[in-house]
C-alpha cells in the first residue's frame, strides 16, 4: 500500500534516467562535452525533434499516428526559407495554412472514421510535394529574427536546453493539468463515452490535429533557424524519430497515455544517440545499427524494470 | 410538487433494421420514486434506457420532461440539462484519466483555477456517501482499479451535482461487478436519493434488488410493457411469472446428491502455495463452483487453469482440451467483425480440417447445431454477431465452449445480463453434460448457480478458504468464509 | 446474376480494382491501344514485387492494431544483398541464393518477434529497431558494392508469357494460396481472431503468441524473397532498394480493403491496390506532370480511396 512509488511514477521516471545515462557516459567518453558549448552542439538539433515529437504525440493522444510528419516539417521548412523570408506576409498566411489543413484533416478522419496512418501517409506525399514545387533544389536562406532567435546566447545553460525545458513543461501544463487537455486525453481513452458526456469528438480530434500542425511549423522553423538552408527532404527521418520519441518517453499508441515532458526527453535522448557514436568513433557502416542498438537497449532497462515491478 | 413528473414517453417505438426493439412504450417517471425494470434480455430494457439517456434515437412517439414536449431531437447533452443521467451497462470511465478528471468529463463547468481540487472533493464525498470506506483516492488512476471499484466510482459521478439539478438516474445492471456489501451499500443509497425527492430507474437481474427497493415494478417483454404495479404486490414468483417465464423452484435437495469424489478421477488439480492453502481439484463429471465476493481470485484461478492446459506435473494438471467461457463478453468473448457461426466455432476449428483446411460444411452445421440447441435469437447465424442483445451474445459464448471438444469448462461468471429463461435452460444444459463426463468449473456470484454445483471453493483474499461438497452447502456458510477476516484453524 | 452483383459490392477489395481499370482507361487515352498493353504488362511486373512483401505486411497488420513490419526495407535489403554476394553471379548457385535469402528472412523475423517479446515493446518500435541493426548489416556486409545476378535468374524475373511475366503469374498463384491460408486455414482464423480482440482469442484457445511468432517470421520470409528476386530483376542488390517498400506495403494492404485496425483482412485487394498505385503513377507520368505535382496526386489520390472506400465497420 506505498502510495509513494507505484510502478506508474518509476515507469514516467524511467525516460529521465536513460536520458542522464546517456549524457553521463557522454561525459565519461569526452568530457570537453561537458561545457556550454558542448551541450548546445549536442542538443541543439534536438529542439526540432523534440517538437516534431510533441506534434506527433498530439495525434497518439486521439489514439491516431500521423505518418506525414517529416515530409510537413519539410514542407515548412522550405516556406521558411522561400516565402517566410522573400514576402513574410505570404509566408506567414502559408504556415496558417498549413495548420488549417491539419485540422481539417482531423475532421476528415474523425468523420469518415478513416484509418489515420493511411491519411497521414497520403498527406505525407502531398506535403513532400508541395516542399518540391516550393524549393525545387536544396537552398534558400532562413529570415534573420528566426537564425538570431535559435541562436540566442543565454547565460548559464545553453538556450536549447531552456527552450527544451520551456516546451516541455508548457505541453505538460496544457495537456496534464488544464481542463480541456483532460477532455483530449479522455477523448483517448474511451472516445465512445466522451461522446455521451456531450463532447464534440470532431472539435477535440480537429484541435488535436489543429495542435500536431502547429507544433509541426514550430519544429520546421526551429530546424531552419539551425541549418539556415532547406530542401524538401531535410526532415523525413522525424517520422520515424517522431513516433519513437514518444514510445521513449513513455507514451503508448492507444489510450490516450501520453507522457509530454517524457516525449520532449524521449526526442532528446536520440539526438544524443546521435552524438553518443560520433564520440565513440564507431564506423560510419555501424552508426545506424548501433543508434538501434541504444534505442533497444533503452526499452530493454524499460522491459526489466517493469518486470521486477510485476515481481514485486 | 412531491409527485412531479420528471420524464413521460407516449408511444415510443424503435426498430433496428427489420428487428423492432420497442413496439409502443407508455412510461410515467415522478419525481421521489423508484421504478424497478425487469423483463428478459432483448425485452427492450437496454434500449428504452438509452432512448431515455439520449443515446439513440426513438422513430416514433414522444418525449416531455417535467410537462414540456421536446420539440425536435432529443440528445445526451439535452438529457443531461434537464438533469437525466444513466450508469450504462459497459463502463463509460476513461481508463487512462484519474478519478476526479473523470468527473470533469461528465461535468462541463468544472474548469478555471482549481478545478481538479474541485473535482476530486465532489467525486470523492460521493463515494464516501454511498460506498463508505471504499479506499479509493482522487488520483488514483481509473485504469489502474479493480471492476469492482471502476463500477463503484461510475455510479458515484452519475450521482455528482454541479450546476444542473439531477433528477433522474438510470441504473442499468448496476451491481453487476459489486460485491453483497456494496450492493447493499448501493441499494441503501438508492432509497435515500429518492426520499429527498430523487428518482431513480433500476435494472438488474437480481430480482432481490428490484422488490427490496423499488417502490414500482415495471415489466417488459419483447418491447412492451406488460405490467407495472406497486413494488408490495409483487414477490419473486409472481415478477418471474409476468416476465413470461416459467419460474423454476431451485433443488433444494442436497440430501439426495451423491459425489464423484469416490471414485478418484481428477480431471484438474492445482496446488497452491502455502502450509494450510486447500488444493484445487475437479474430478470428471463434476461440476465444480467457485464462490466468495467478486474480485477475489475466481477469475485469476480460472486463467492460471486455462494457460496451464496441457500441463502434468506435480503442482498442476490439467487436461489439453479445456474451453473457457468469459463473462465479461466485451472485453474478453467477442469478436465483433465475424458473424455469429463463426464466433460460435473458433475453438472447435482445429477438429474441423480437413485435408489442411476447415470444412466450411461441418462448421455451418456446428453453428446451426448450437443456434438451435441453445436458442439463439438470430434469423440467419450468418448475420454480425453485433446483431444479438448481450444475452444473445452470451449464448453464443457457452455455445462456442460447449461445442468444443473440450473435457472441461471453465466459466468466469457467464450468466452477467442473462434472462431466467436462459439460465434455466442452460443451467440444465450444463448438468447433462456434466453427466455426459465433462467437467465444469464455474464461478459464480450468485447463490443460485453454487446450488447447481457439486463442489464449491470458496475465496477470499485470492485464496481457497473454504471447501464445501454439496451436502454441507448453505448460504451461510459461504458467506461466513467470504467474510472472515482470517481464517479460525 | 443479381446476388452476385449484390455480393461484389460488398467486396472490400472492389474499389482497388475499380481504380485499377480507371487508371488504365486514363493511360490508355494518351498512348493509344498497344501502349495501353505495354503498360498493363508492364504494371504487373512491377506490382508483383509490392504484392509480394503486401501479403506479408498484411498479415502482420490483420493481427491488430499496433502491429506492423517497419523491418522490410532492410530485411529486403540484406536477403538481396546476401544472396546476390553468394551466388556472385554464377547460375549453379541460384538455389543456394535463394534458400541463403529464406534464411535471412527467418532470422530477421525470430529476431523483430524476440525484442517484441523478450522486451514487451510495441512492433512498430521493435521492428523499427531492428530495421537500424539490419540495415547497418547488409551495409557492413558489403560495402555496398553492387554484385550483379546470375544470368539465369535476371533472365527468369524478366520472362513474359503474352505479356505477363511469369514471375507475376507465380505471385498470383502464391497470393491464391495465402488467401486460402487466410480464409480457410486454423493459422489464417487466428490471425484473423487475434486481430479483433486478443485477449478473447487466448480465451477461445487459440496460442495466440506461436500465431504471432509464425507472422513475423512470415512477414520477414516473404520481405526476402522479395529482395532477392528484385534484386535479380534489377540487376543487383542496392543499398536502398526497399527504401519505397515501406510506406507502399502498408499502402496496398489498405488500399486493398484490409483495416489497419486489424481483423478485417482480404488477398485479392493487394493485387488491386499495387497495380493501381502503379498506373496512377504511369497515369501521371503520361500527362505530363512534373516531379512534385506528381507526388501531390499521390498523395491525394490515396486519400480520395480511402475516403471513399472508408467508413467501413470497425
Amino acid at each position: 500500500m506505498n502510495r509513494l512509488i507505484t510502478p506508474r511514477m518509476l515507469r514516467s521516471a524511467l525516460p529521465a534516467l536513460s536520458f542522464t545515462f546517456l549524457l553521463a557516459a557522454i561525459f565519461y567518453i569526452q568530457p570537453r562535452a561537458m561545457s556550454y558549448f558542448g551541450l548546445n552542439l549536442m542538443l541543439n538539433l534536438g529542439v526540432p525533434i523534440a517538437l516534431a515529437t510533441l506534434a506527433q504525440m498530439m495525434v497518439i493522444t486521439v489514439n491516431d499516428l500521423d505518418l506525414g510528419i517529416g515530409a510537413f516539417v519539410g514542407v515548412v521548412a522550405c516556406i521558411g526559407v522561400t516565402w517566410l523570408k522573400e514576402t513574410p506576409l505570404l509566408g506567414v498566411a502559408a504556415l496558417l495554412g498549413c495548420i488549417a489543413i491539419y485540422a481539417a484533416l482531423g475532421a476528415l478522419i474523425h468523420l469518415r472514421n478513416l484509418p489515420s496512418i493511411v491519411v497521414t501517409l497520403g498527406m505525407s506525399f502531398v506535403w513532400l510535394g508541395f516542399a518540391v514545387l516550393i524549393l525545387p533544389t536544396p537552398g534558400g536562406s532562413v529570415p534573420d529574427w528566426l537564425r538570431a532567435f535559435m541562436t540566442l546566447k543565454t547565460p548559464y545553460l545553453p538556450f536549447a536546453v531552456i527552450l527544451s525545458i520551456l516546451i516541455a513543461l508548457l505541453v505538460h501544463w496544457g495537456l496534464m493539468r488544464t481542463a480541456y487537455g483532460t477532455i483530449a486525453r479522455g477523448a483517448g481513452g474511451n472516445p465512445r463515452s466522451m461522446e455521451q458526456a456531450g463532447w464534440s469528438g470532431l472539435r477535440i480530434k480537429m484541435t488535436m490535429y489543429a495542435m500536431a500542425g502547429f507544433f509541426g511549423v514550430l519544429a520546421g522553423l526551429a530546424l531552419i533557424g539551425l541549418t539556415t538552408s532547406a530542401d524538401a527532404n531535410i526532415a523525413l527521418r522525424y517520422t520515424l524519430l517522431s513516433i519513437a520519441g514518444v514510445i521513449l518517453g513513455g507514451g503508448e499508441f492507444v489510450g490516450g497515455r501520453i507522457s509530454p515532458i517524457g516525449a520532449v526527453i524521449g526526442a532528446l535522448t536520440l539526438t544524443l544517440a546521435g552524438s553518443f557514436l560520433t564520440f565513440l568513433r564507431i564506423s560510419p557502416d555501424w552508426q545506424i545499427g548501433a543508434q538501434g542498438a541504444i534505442l533497444i537497449l533503452v526499452l530493454a532497462l524499460r522491459a526489466l524494470i517493469n518486470q521486477a515491478e510485476r515481481k514485486k | 410538487m412531491v409527485h412531479s413528473e420528471i420524464v413521460n414517453l407516449n408511444g415510443v417505438e424503435k426498430s433496428f433494421g427489420a428487428v423492432q426493439a420497442l413496439g409502443g412504450v407508455d412510461l410515467r417517471i415522478l419525481a421521489g420514486e423508484c421504478v424497478g425494470l425487469v423483463g428478459h434480455n432483448g425485452a427492450g430494457k437496454s434500449t428504452l434506457m438509452n432512448i431515455l439517456a439520449g443515446t439513440l434515437v426513438h422513430d416514433t412517439g414522444s418525449i416531455s420532461i417535467a410537462g414540456n414536449l421536446l420539440p425536435g431531437r432529443y440528445s445526451v447533452p439535452l438529457a443531461h440539462q434537464n438533469g437525466i443521467r444513466c450508469v450504462f451497462q459497459e463502463l463509460s470511465l476513461c481508463p487512462n484519466l484519474s478519478v476526479a478528471e473523470n468527473a470533469r468529463v461528465l461535468h462541463a463547468s468544472l474548469r478555471g483555477f482549481g478545478w481538479r481540487k474541485r473535482a476530486g472533493a465532489l467525486l470523492t464525498g460521493m463515494l464516501e456517501d454511498i460506498f463508505p470506506a471504499n479506499g479509493i483516492v482522487a488520483s488514483d488512476i481509473v485504469g489502474d482499479l479493480d471492476i469492482g471499484r471502476r463500477q463503484m466510482v461510475e455510479i458515484a459521478r452519475a450521482f455528482t451535482v454541479t450546476d444542473v439539478p439531477l433528477h433522474l438516474v438510470i441504473l442499468d445492471e448496476p451491481t453487476s461487478s459489486l460485491d453483497n456489501v456494496a450492493a447493499q451499500q448501493l441499494m441503501s443509497f438508492v432509497r435515500r436519493f429518492t426520499a429527498k425527492g430523487g428518482s431513480c430507474i433500476l435494472i438488474s437481474h437480481l430480482l432481490n434488488e428490484i422488490l427490496e427497493t423499488s417502490d414500482r415494478i415495471v415489466v417488459m417483454r419483447d418491447g412492451r410493457i406488460v405490467d407495472t404495479r406497486d413494488a408490495g404486490s409483487f414477490d419473486h414468483q409472481s415478477l418471474v411469472g409476468s416476465m413470461g417465464s416459467v419460474a423454476v423452484e431451485a433443488d433444494n435437495d442436497g440430501a439426495k446428491f451423491v459425489s464423484r469424489r469416490a471414485d478418484g478421477d481428477k480431471t484438474i488439480s492445482m496446488g497452491v502455495e502455502g502450509a494450510d492453502a486447500i488444493p484445487f481439484a475437479a474430478h470428471r463429471g463434476e461440476i465444480v463452483g467457485l464462490a466468495g465476493l467478486a474480485g477475489h481470485g475466481q477469475t485469476d484461478m480460472l486463467v492460471s487453469i486455462f494457460a496451464a492446459r496441457g500441463i502434468s506435473v506435480e503442482a498442476a494438471h490439467v487436461p489439453q482440451r479445456v474451453a473457457f467461457v468469459a463473462g465479461d463478453r466485451q472485453t474478453d468473448g467477442v469478436f465483433p467483425l465475424w458473424s455469429i457461426a463463426l464466433n460460435t466455432t473458433i475453438s472447435s476449428i482445429t477438429s474441423m480440417v480437413h485435408r489442411l483446411l476447415i470444412d466450411p460444411q461441418r462448421e455451418k452445421q456446428l453453428a446451426e447445431t448450437w443456434r438451435e440447441k441453445i436458442a439463439v435469437r438470430t434469423p440467419d447465424v450468418d448475420n454480425s454477431i453485433l446483431s444479438l442483445s448481450g444475452g444473445n451474445q452470451q449464448k453464443v459464448l457457452f455455445a462456442r465452449a460447449l461445442g468444443s471438444n473440450a473435457d472441461a469448462i471453465l466459466m468466469d461468471d457467464p450468466m452477467r445480463g442473462v434472462d431466467v429463461g436462459t439460465k434455466q435452460d442452460v443451467y440444465r444444459m450444463i448438468r447433462q453434460e456434466a453427466d455426459a463426463g465433462r467437467t465444469f468449473v464455474w464461478y459464480t456470484t450468485e447463490m443460485d448457480e453454487l446450488r447447481n454445483c457439486d463442489h464449491v471453493y470458496v475465496f477470499r483474499d485470492q485464496e481457497i478458504v473454504a471447501e464445501l461438497a454439496r451436502a454441507d452447502l448453505t448460504e451461510e456458510r459461504i458467506l461466513q468464509s467470504s467474510f472472515d477476516q482470517k481464517a479460525q484453524s | 446474376m443479381s446476388t452476385f452483383l449484390v455480393k461484389l459490392r460488398e467486396q472490400p477489395w472492389l474499389w482497388a480494382f475499380v481504380g485499377t481499370i480507371a487508371m488504365w482507361l486514363a493511360t490508355s487515352l494518351v498512348t493509344g491501344a498497344q501502349g495501353s498493353g505495354q503498360v498493363l504488362s508492364a504494371a504487373f511486373s512491377f506490382a508483383t514485387f509490392f504484392v509480394i512483401v503486401a501479403i506479408g505486411q498484411m498479415f502482420v497488420i490483420t493481427l491488430g492494431p499496433g502491429n506492423v513490419d517497419l523491418s522490410i526495407p532492410a530485411c529486403m535489403t540484406l536477403a538481396g544483398t546476401v544472396a546476390m554476394k553468394l551466388m556472385a553471379g554464377s547460375d549453379g548457385m541460384i538455389l543456394v541464393g535463394l534458400l541463403a535469402a529464406i534464411g535471412c528472412g527467418f532470422a530477421v523475423g525470430i529476431f523483430n518477434f524476440a525484442l517484441i517479446r523478450l522486451l514487451s515493446i510495441p512492433p512498430i518500435i521493435a521492428t523499427l529497431s531492428a530495421s537500424f541493426l539490419i540495415q547497418s548489416s547488409a551495409i557492413a556486409y558489403n560495402r555496398g558494392l553492387r554484385v550483379k545476378p546470375p544470368a539465369a535468374l535476371a533472365e527468369f524475373t524478366t520472362t513474359r508469357i503474352g505479356g505477363i511475366p511469369v514471375l507475376a503469374i507465380a505471385v498470383m498463384l502464391l497470393a491464391i494460396v495465402m488467401h486460402i491460408v487466410l480464409t480457410r486455414t486454423v493459422y489464417g482464423r487466428s490471425v484473423l481472431a487475434i486481430g479483433q480482440n486478443s485477449k478473447a482469442a487466448f480465451l477461445a484457445g487459440i496460442r495466440v503468441e506461436r500465431i504471432r511468432f509464425a507472422t513475423y517470421v512470415l512477414s520477414a520470409v516473404f520481405a526476402a524473397t522479395c529482395g532477392y528476386f528484385l534484386a535479380g530483376f534489377s540487376g543487383g542488390a542496392a543499398l536502398n532498394m526497399g527504401e519505397e517498400y515501406l510506406l507502399a506495403s502498408i499502402a496496398v494492404v489498405v488500399i486493398g480493403g484490409s483495416s489497419v485496425a486489424g481483423g478485417y483482412s482480404n488477398v485479392p485487394g493487394l493485387w488491386g491496390a499495387a497495380l493501381f498505385l502503379f498506373l496512377m503513377v504511369t497515369m501521371l507520368n503520361t500527362f505530363g506532370a512534373s516531379a512534385g505535382l506528381r507526388l501531390i496526386m499521390t498523395g491525394l489520390i490515396i486519400i480520395v480511396v480511402i475516403t471513399l472506400a472508408g467508413g467501413r465497420k470497425r
